[in-house]
């Protein structure tokens, strides 16, 4: 019981300190969401220790929307320069492709695996930032190139079988546990605040924001817009490599048809719905990631009230567009405006 | 090495174009889908090892999902004048127009692995495909004699509107209903994956009627391979704690049954070269054939697994 309480308050207060950061709306429908969930998705939020580690759907919340979660910290850099990474979900494809071919086929150690896996999402993110900072093309077409044929990749390297590994230290990956915690909690954590330091520590991305504004103006201030936008497509590779990496280990496999698939469309949703505008400029990182865990909670309460998978879209989409609408402040005028043009009636208008 | 290999590919074109003008052979057109999964090369391989050992041959095109290709590709077997065609459509609907051509030009038709929507059911001479009703019943089956008829079931289900996943929870449900002991308590899809199969069934362990769980009913192995990791995660014993059965009949099914995680795997059987060239001999010497022809189908429980592993060749 006291730990309900010490949850719902810290929820509260934590939207009290972000009550007038754009975070507060995705933050709010989060909140709404678990709360409904609290009261009419019995067991829920039953939390038990089992073999020393926390079980649980919230877990599975956390642990399954990791790599959205890793994901949308790329992206939302991407997105924040004015572009867009349609790649991503092809990238973990391939990464897990690699990954598994090094341990499960060449037999070599699971660090090189990683190391392999990793440097792949880094060359992918490379050839998109070569072919939208150095070649000038639109992000919505150069990146559309490796999502086509990123699948084709991974399915050349995997010679379209589902490879699978046992190696302890890849299986923990993904589903081993920190201090009770999926370890996937403590990557995310760590990769956040890596990110939050590289770009809030530094001018980068005051850069990037700059860029995503006026590309032209940034430029003639002597800013080379290229080389920033380089590098945020690297770095949504790297997040993409480590995401596929999660996804591969979550199920001892390279699955180079499924892994990550439509995963880039979620992890766009993320950005938006974490209040940061597709036209570029000013980006919120923390906002990208509670609208991952609302994409995931969403999922989960889904299957949690054995909700069929034929009509599933239906409620996700009217609570995107809900929370879509809490922030539009256009819709926020109107509705302010209303209230204070009505005639004032018993139980209020608006 | 290359130059070697050159003469020996150049030496073994010759033979074919000599041994193919010495012995009036069969010739057969055959467009496949594509090479989606590991299922489709196994069934294309299956195909062309066939005519190959039957000295039949093959002219193979791979339409890579698009029905555009496909209908290039049945156009050039008119021309070539094949003896017979065989296709596995990419879509239901769409073949009347190249199916009348093709009929003018008088090639029999054999439809493999999926059907065709036509209004004329003259267009086509027979197809051979797995019968997908037929597995969700060897499943529930299978289910009904392994637990007595007793059984508090969970179902994953595969891409909502594939017909595969339509068909095989209706014929699962057939046998099911007529056992008033058994019962689906949850059903929702997994979109035939590892990763999905897994997820949902973290979900299905952590809802309250979930402890009552005595059998999973997975629509493909690989959502099975998947839901193992979930009940192993859970402290559970797939295999034991909770029965398993999963349709397909992949390798690491196999796998699994051998270590006793999986209980059943109904198969769905790509390798369907010899009976389809047994009718396509048929079709071409003018016999008459049945309209629909199943594939032969195994039912595969943990007994067998060891023993069948290593004949698996998908």
């Amino acid at each position: 019981m006291w730990i309900d309480l010490v949850f719902w308050a810290g929820f509260a207060g934590l939207l009290w300190v972000n009550r007038s950061r754009p975070v507060f709306w995705p933050l709010l429908a989060l909140g709404l969401l678990l709360l409904f969930n609290r009261f009419t998705t019995p067991g829920f939020f039953d939390l038990e220790i089992r073999d020393g580690r926390l079980y649980g759907s919230l877990v599975d919340v956390i642990n399954q929307g990791s790599k959205v979660m890793l994901l949308a910290l790329g992206m939302t850099l991407v997105i924040a320069t004015g572009g867009v990474d349609l790649s991503v979900g092809a990238i973990m494809a391939i990464a897990g492709a690699v990954l598994a071919q090094v341990v499960g086929v060449a037999h070599l150690s699971v660090t090189v695996a990683i190391v392999a896996a990793l440097a792949a999402g880094l060359l992918a993110g490379a050839w998109n930032g070569l072919l939208v900072a150095g070649l000038r093309i639109q992000p919505i077409v150069a990146t559309l190139i490796l999502m086509v044929a990123g699948r084709g990749i991974a399915q050349l390297i995997t010679d379209g079988q589902i490879i699978n590994f046992e190696q302890p230290a890849l299986v923990f990956l993904g589903n081993g546990s920190l201090f009770g915690l999926p370890f996937t909690l403590t990557l995310v954590l760590a990769m956040f605040i890596f990110t939050a330091l590289l770009v809030r520590g530094t001018a980068l991305g005051l850069f990037i924001e700059a860029v995503g504004d006026n590309e032209t103006a940034s430029h003639f201030t002597g800013l080379s817009a290229q080389r920033v936008k380089f590098l945020v497509y690297v770095f949504a590779g790297f997040c993409a490599g480590l995401a596929g990496l999660v996804a591969a280990s979550n199920i001892k496999s390279a699955d180079a048809n499924h892994a990550g698939l439509y995963l880039e469309l979620d992890a766009i949703l993320a950005v938006v719905v974490g209040g940061t505008a597709l036209t570029g400029g000013r980006f919120q990182l923390a906002g990208s990631l509670v609208g991952a865990l609302l994409i995931q909670t969403l999922s989960t309460t889904l299957y949690a009230r054995n909700v069929s998978a034929d009509i599933a879209p239906v409620p996700k989409a009217i609570v995107i567009l809900a929370v879509c609408l809490l922030q539009s402040p256009v819709l926020r005028g109107k509705i302010a405006r209303l209230g204070r043009f009505l005639p004032k009636t018993k139980g209020g208008a608006a | 090495m290359n130059l070697f290999r050159s003469l020996l590919a150049a030496g073994l074109c010759v033979a074919g174009v000599l041994s193919a003008s010495a012995a009036d052979k069969l010739t057969v057109g055959f467009s496949q889908i594509g090479a989606e999964s590991a299922w489709r090369t196994a069934n294309t391989d299956s195909i062309k090892n066939e005519a190959e050992k039957r000295g039949i041959k093959l002219q193979f095109a791979d339409a890579q999902q698009k029905q555009e290709n496909q209908i290039k590709a049945l156009r050039s077997f008119i021309a070539q004048g094949v003896d017979v065609i065989a296709f596995s459509p990419v879509v239901e609907t769409g073949w009347e127009p190249v199916l009348r051509e093709i009929k003018r030009a008088g090639i029999p038709v054999v439809l493999s692995d999926r059907a065709v929507k036509v209004s004329d059911p003259s267009l086509f001479v027979t197809f051979i495909g797995s019968d997908f009703v037929e597995e969700g019943r060897k499943a529930g089956r299978w289910l009904v004699e392994k637990t007595g008829g007793k059984a508090v079931i969970a179902e994953l289900t595969g891409t909502p509107g594939a017909a595969p996943a339509i068909d095989r929870k209706k014929g699962f449900e057939e046998i099911i209903s007529t056992h008033p002991e058994m019962k689906i308590i949850k059903s929702q899809s997994g979109d035939f994956t590892r990763a999905k199969g897994k997820e949902v069934m973290e979900s299905f362990l952590k809802s309250p009627e979930g402890k009552q769980i005595t059998v999973l009913y997975a629509h493909n192995d690989d959502m099975a391979l998947g839901a193992i990791q979930a009940i192993e995660e859970a402290g559970l014993k797939p295999g034991k704690d909770i029965v398993i059965v999963s349709i397909d009949g992949v390798k690491g099914a196999f796998e699994a049954m051998a270590a006793g995680k999986l209980n059943c795997t109904v198969e769905c059987n790509p390798l369907i070269g010899p009976q389809l060239f047994d009718l396509i001999k048929k079709v071409a010497a003018g016999q008459s054939v049945a309209k629909r022809i199943a594939v032969e189908e195994g039912v595969y429980d943990e007994s067998q697994a060891a023993a069948e592993l290593p004949k698996r060749q998908y």
